[in-house]
C-alpha cells in the first residue's frame, strides 16, 4: 500500500519534471535560434503575435469555453491593458515601470472586468455576447475621446519597448498554467458546471454570479496583460486596433481550437498565425481564403480541431511507457 | 426649434434605414435564433448592386431598387443553404463563427472584385427640396426613403399576417419541432425568411446610397451591429418591435452628433442596449419567459 503511494508521488513528480524540461528546452532553442539570427525579424513578430493571442485565447477560453458565458468583448480589456501599460512606460520609461506597468494593465482590467461583468453577467447567451461587444466598443470610444491621455485616433507611438521573447514566453507559460490549475480546482469545476446546467448547478449550492463574474475577471486579468505586452512589443497602439473584429478573431481562435480545450486554443493560435503569415503574399484574396477556410471548418468540424479533449506530455509518455511494458510481458 | 426638426427628419431618415436591416435581423433570429452577422453584409452588397444598374445600366431609381432586392433576397437564400443549413443541429457559437465567416467573405470577396476605394453613388433623383417650415429642408432623397419604407412595411405586415406562409413562418418561430409535426416545411420557410430579410436588407442598402452617395465595401459592418442593437431594443422577434428600435436608434444618434459630440455617436447605440438589457432584457415589446427546467 505505501509502496505504491510512493510510486504514485514519484510519478507526479517525474511527469512535473518531464514538463518543465520540455518548457525550458523549448525556450532555450527559440532563445538560440533568435541570438544565432535564423529567425528573423519577421519570423519573430509572427511567435510575438502567437503568444499574444494564446494568453487572449488561453483567457477567453476560461470565460466562453469552460464557464459558457459567450463574450465578445475581449479586445475592450485588451486596450485597457495596451494603453495602461503604455501610458506607465512612455512617463517612466525602466524595466521597474515595465513590470509595474503590466501588473497595473492586469489590475485595472480586472476592475473594469468587475464593474463590467456583475450587471452584464445576469444576461444570457446572445445577449450577454451583444452586451459584452457593446461595452468593448464603448471603451474603445472613451479611449478615443480621452485624447489627452491616449493620443486619440492618431494613437499612441513610441512606446518603449521592453517586451521580447522572454518576457512573451514567461507570461504565456504562466497563463496557461494559472487557469489549467483554476479549471481543476474546485471553483473551476463550479465554472464547468455553470456551463453544463445552470438550473442544475444553482440547485446543488453555486452561486452562479460568484462563479461567473471570477471567470470573467480572471479572463479580463490575463487580456489585460496581453494588451500591456502587445503595446510594449509593437510600440505603437491606436483604438482601431482593439475593436471589435479583433474580439471576433480571439473568439474565433477559442472555437477553432475547440471550447473547453487549452490546449486546442494553443494549436489555433499558432495554426491561425501560420495561416495568415503564409497568406500575406495573397494581398486582398487572404481574407477571403481565411474566411472560406474558416466556413470549412465550421461546417464539417463545428466542435473545433480538439473538441474538449486536451494535449497532455505525459499521456503521450505513459501511453508508450505501458505499450512497452505490454510488449515486454 | 428649427434645428430640432431638422435633426429630427435626418433621424428619422437614418432610422428607417436602421429598421429596415433591423427586420431582417429580428426575422431570422425569431426563427432560427442565429446573430446573422452577414446580414450588415447584404446590405452592402445591395448598395453596390444598385449602383451597378444606376451606373451601368442606365436604369432609373425603382428598377434598381427592384433588381437590388431581387439579387439579395436570392443571395439570402444561397448563404442559408450553403453555409447556414448544415449546421442546423451545431452549438449556437459555431453557427454564428459561420456568420461571421460569411460576413467576412462577403466584405473582402467584394473588396476583391471592387477595390477598397470609397465609391460616390451616382445621383439617379432630381435635386427637389421641400421647405415644409422655416429653416427646414426635406429633400427628395429622405421622402423616398420615407416612401419605401412605409411601402415595405405594409407588404410586410401583410405578408406576415395574411398570407400562407407568414402564418407558416410564425408557427415556426414559436415552435419549431411543433410546426414541423403540423406538415409545414421548415427548410422552406426559413428560406423565405432569409430572403425577405435579405430583400429588406438590399432596400436599405440602395436607399443608403442614395442618401450618403458614398459606398464602400465595409459599409455593412456598423450599421448591421447597431441595426442589431435595434432589433434587440424593440425585442427580439418581433417585427414592430424593430420598427421602433431601428427608429429609435436613429434619431437618438443624430441628437447626440447634432447638439453633443459626433464622436460619441457609435456610443450611444451601445450604451442604450446596455440600458435595455439591463432593465428590460426581453426588449421594449417583449414578453417574459419563464426558464423551465
Amino acid at each position: 500500500m505505501s509502496l505504491s503511494k510512493t510510486t504514485l508521488t514519484s510519478s507526479k513528480y517525474y511527469k512535473k519534471l518531464v514538463n518543465l524540461l520540455v518548457l525550458l528546452v523549448i525556450y532555450g532553442i527559440v532563445q538560440l535560434l533568435i541570438s544565432i539570427g535564423i529567425l528573423g525579424d519577421y519570423y519573430q513578430v509572427t511567435l510575438a503575435m502567437i503568444c499574444i493571442n494564446i494568453i487572449l485565447a488561453v483567457s477567453l477560453n476560461l470565460v466562453t469555453g469552460f464557464t459558457g458565458q459567450f463574450s465578445l468583448g475581449h479586445a475592450g480589456f485588451m486596450a485597457i491593458g495596451a494603453y495602461t501599460c503604455a501610458i506607465i512606460t512612455k512617463s517612466y520609461d525602466s524595466p521597474v515601470a515595465f513590470i509595474i506597468g503590466i501588473f497595473a494593465a492586469a489590475v485595472l482590467a480586472a476592475i473594469v472586468g468587475v464593474l463590467v461583468g456583475i450587471p452584464t453577467l445576469r444576461l444570457k447567451g446572445d445577449y450577454l455576447a451583444i452586451a459584452t461587444l457593446g461595452l468593448a466598443e464603448i471603451i474603445r470610444i472613451l479611449i478615443l475621446n480621452f485624447d489627452d491621455f491616449t493620443g486619440g485616433a492618431r494613437g499612441l507611438g513610441s512606446i518603449p519597448q521592453y517586451t521580447n521573447w522572454t518576457w512573451l514566453y514567461l507570461f504565456t507559460i504562466s497563463t496557461i498554467i494559472i487557469i489549467k490549475n483554476f479549471i481543476d480546482s474546485s471553483l473551476g469545476r463550479a465554472c464547468i458546471s455553470i456551463r453544463e446546467d445552470e438550473i442544475a448547478s444553482e440547485s446543488v449550492g453555486i452561486n452562479l454570479t460568484k462563479y461567473k463574474v471570477l471567470a470573467f475577471v480572471i479572463g479580463a486579468f490575463f487580456a489585460g496583460i496581453a494588451g500591456a505586452l502587445y503595446a510594449s512589443y509593437f510600440y505603437y497602439i491606436k483604438p482601431d486596433l482593439f475593436n471589435f473584429m479583433k474580439s471576433i478573431d480571439i473568439l474565433v481562435i477559442v472555437v477553432l481550437g475547440g471550447m473547453g480545450s487549452l490546449s486546442g486554443s494553443i494549436l489555433a493560435a499558432i495554426l491561425l498565425a501560420l495561416i495568415s503569415s503564409y497568406l500575406q503574399s495573397f494581398a486582398e484574396l487572404r481574407m477571403v481564403i481565411y474566411a472560406i477556410l474558416l466556413l470549412l471548418i465550421m461546417i464539417f468540424r463545428p466542435q473545433g480541431l480538439m473538441g474538449t479533449k486536451e494535449f497532455s506530455l505525459s499521456k503521450i509518455l505513459r501511453k508508450k511507457q505501458t505499450s512497452h511494458e505490454n510488449s515486454a510481458s | 426649434m428649427a434645428e430640432f426638426v431638422q435633426q429630427l427628419i435626418n433621424g428619422l431618415s437614418l432610422g428607417s434605414i436602421y429598421a429596415l436591416i433591423a427586420l431582417g435581423y429580428t426575422m431570422v433570429y425569431g426563427i432560427i435564433k442565429l446573430i446573422n452577422f452577414a446580414h450588415g453584409d447584404i446590405y452592402m452588397i445591395g448598395a453596390y448592386v444598385g449602383y451597378i444598374c444606376i451606373k451601368h445600366f442606365n436604369m432609373g431609381f425603382f428598377p434598381a431598387l427592384i433588381i437590388s432586392m431581387v439579387i439579395c433576397a436570392l443571395l439570402g437564400i444561397i448563404i442559408e443553404k450553403i453555409a447556414y443549413k448544415p449546421l442546423r443541429k451545431a452549438t449556437r457559437i459555431a453557427a454564428l463563427i459561420t456568420a461571421i465567416a460569411v460576413s467576412l467573405f462577403l466584405e473582402y470577396s467584394t473588396m476583391f472584385i471592387a477595390g477598397a476605394t470609397v465609391r460616390t453613388y451616382p445621383q439617379t433623383l432630381e435635386n427637389i427640396t421641400f421647405k415644409p417650415l422655416e429653416g427646414v429642408i426635406i429633400n427628395i432623397q429622405q421622402i423616398s426613403i420615407f416612401a419605401v419604407t412605409i411601402i415595405l412595411m405594409i407588404v410586410l405586415q401583410f405578408i406576415v399576417h395574411k398570407t400562407k406562409i407568414g402564418k407558416a413562418m410564425r408557427a415556426v418561430s414559436s415552435d419549431k419541432d411543433a410546426a414541423q409535426l403540423m406538415g409545414i416545411n421548415t427548410d422552406n420557410i426559413i428560406s423565405y425568411t432569409f430572403a425577405i430579410g435579405s430583400a429588406l436588407a438590399g432596400a436599405a442598402g440602395i436607399l443608403v446610397g442614395i442618401y450618403y452617395n458614398t459606398i464602400n465595401p465595409l459599409m455593412g459592418m456598423l450599421p448591421g451591429l447597431k441595426a442589431f442593437v435595434a432589433a434587440v431594443f424593440g425585442g427580439i422577434g418581433i417585427i414592430p418591435g424593430a420598427l421602433i428600435g431601428g427608429i429609435t436608434i436613429g434619431v437618438v444618434e443624430t441628437m447626440v452628433s447634432g447638439y453633443a459630440s459626433s464622436l460619441y455617436k457609435d456610443a450611444v447605440a451601445f450604451a442604450i442596449l446596455i440600458l435595455v438589457l439591463l432593465i428590460k432584457p426581453s426588449g421594449l415589446l417583449g414578453k417574459n419567459t419563464r426558464e423551465k427546467v
